[in-house]
């Protein structure tokens, strides 16, 4: 089994330590242990239900969120455990920020809503500048800086998922966690979130969750396989897509099940 | 309008296979000076080349099935990377080539003077230039270029024809001709790969380009060509001609 997580050499950003996931007497995610490195993107894939998504939200505690919900195990950042005593949740969340399936901007400006967040952290230097900044990390700066005062609702898809990145990117995160950011998205716009994620490594360690096996292959360094809330296999994206250890990774990949 | 990340992968299984072209194309150009000079240190050159042109490929083709499993290529894209490992095979094999012709060298200039056939030496022209026209062709994306290149091949095919019945003339008048003959021999049927394998790339330029394959369609070519040049109602009209 050691043989199918091959965790990645270097400094680790995000560590699972025989993680559990329990919804009441279910256990959704089973004693998972594995190393996320820093700046690099790593995906989570598998069929649904398998617990990737479960995983994904346990690294900024957005499991706490969900009544009945019970973590076993450590989920670290940076060495530190994330569910210890003395844990700030709301501070986990500004240093790894989160990008949803549906883009969720808020009924506001452009401008308003990558504000939004250094406003509550009492953000002290130049707003215009930061909104430049985070706009064209987000790949949007060019179609929007004529009409920043623009209503966010009035974006395309696409547009509106690279202001949520624009936002999350606001508040200096470290981590970006991405929960199936380009499921909702046509394949242009994919393409747009996909060189995104490609850039964003430079600077941000980056987790994505996809059910699309072909965006991990693109986009991703490190791929695990989740399979009912287990990890079948762990390692460079190239090795698990050309040659997996693990038959049932196999048989997922070739889309022999799942 | 394909992913960045993709891009500057593809570009850089394109220029591995550029920089593996010019290896194999100086791999066979120095086996020919050899040749024509009698010379055992440059064939030791080509010899001690041809593990860098090995690694090319093993790079070529690991770039290639990465692309493959990872980015879903598609339509000129999935073609440049499935040729790219053909070409990467037929360019190990031209080195494979010259490295013999390299070793027949060596050994050659170890026995009695037999002057290199004028044929040979037109036959090395032709190969070397067909392999240097062909790769210009992929590098260039110019289909009317690798199709200039095929047409050349029977011409090769001829001398190589010419050289065996020549050389075995030689052989049969001077039975100690028979060792440097016979090297001779190997030496023409090299180059009349090495041909081949231009016609191989070329075709696969054509396929790169147009999106159809070429390959094995001599006869059909011929044919066609016939139908054209005979006028109405013959046998072979175009109507037969499938």
């Amino acid at each position: 089994m050691s043989e199918a997580i091959r965790n990645p050499a270097g400094p680790v950003e995000l560590e699972a330590r025989e993680l559990s996931v329990l919804y009441g007497e279910t256990r959704a995610l089973k004693y998972v242990s594995l190393k996320i490195p820093d700046r690099q993107v790593v995906s989570f894939i598998g069929p649904s239900g398998c617990g990737k998504s479960t995983l994904l939200r346990c690294f900024n505690r957005m499991n706490d969120l969900i009544p009945g919900v019970k973590i076993e195990g450590e989920a670290l950042f940076q060495g530190r455990n994330l569910y210890g005593t003395g844990v700030d949740a709301v501070d986990v969340r500004r240093r790894i920020g989160m990008v949803f399936q549906k883009p969720n901007p808020f009924p506001k400006s452009i401008y308003d809503n990558v504000v939004f967040g250094p406003k509550i952290n009492g953000y002290k230097g130049d707003f215009s500048e930061l909104v430049e900044r985070s706009l064209r990390q987000a790949a949007l700066w060019e179609e929007v800086k004529d009409r920043l005062e623009a209503n966010a609702l009035s974006l395309s898809g696409g547009q509106q998922q690279r202001l949520c990145i624009a936002r999350a990117l606001a508040v200096e995160p470290e981590v970006l966690l991405m929960d199936e950011p380009a499921s909702a998205l046509d394949p242009i716009a994919t393409q747009k979130i996909e060189d995104l994620i490609y850039d964003l490594k430079q600077d941000y360690t980056v987790v994505i969750v996809t059910h699309s096996m072909q965006q991990a292959a693109r986009v991703s360094d490190h791929t695990a396989f989740l399979y009912m809330g287990e990890v079948v296999e762990y390692g460079p994206t190239n090795e698990l897509f050309t040659n997996p250890r693990e038959e049932r990774t196999e048989a997922y990949i070739t889309g022999r099940f799942g | 309008m394909s992913h960045r990340h993709f891009q500057d992968d593809l570009d850089k299984l394109n220029g591995s296979l550029i920089r593996m072209a010019g290896l194999a194309e100086t791999a066979v150009k120095t086996a020919v000076t050899a040749l024509t000079t009698r010379s055992k240190d440059i064939a030791y050159e080509v010899i001690d080349q041809d593990g860098s042109i090995d690694a090319a490929e093993m790079e070529i083709d690991d770039l290639a099935v990465n692309l493959l499993a990872l980015q879903q290529p598609m339509a000129r894209d999935l073609r440049l990377i499935t040729i790219a490992m053909k070409i990467a095979n037929d360019l190990e094999r031209v080195g494979d080539h010259a490295v013999n012709i390299a070793e027949t060298v060596i050994y050659m200039v170890q026995g009695a003077h037999f002057p290199v056939l004028p044929e040979i030496e037109e036959m090395a022209r032709i190969s070397t230039n067909m392999l240097s026209v062909a790769l210009d062709s992929f590098i260039r994306g110019d289909a009317a270029m690798a199709r200039s290149v095929i047409k050349r091949d029977d011409r090769v095919d001829e001398l190589h024809a010419n050289n065996f019945r020549i050389l075995l003339t030689h052989m049969m008048e001077d039975p100690r001709r028979i060792g440097a003959g016979m090297d001779l021999l190997l030496v023409s049927g090299n180059l009349e790969r090495i041909a081949d394998l231009a016609t191989n790339v070329s075709e696969d330029v054509v396929y790169l380009v147009e999106g159809r394959s070429i390959k094995h369609r001599a006869s059909d070519n011929r044919k066609a060509e016939g139908a054209e040049q005979s006028e109405n109602g013959t046998v072979s009209g175009s109507g037969l001609v499938s």
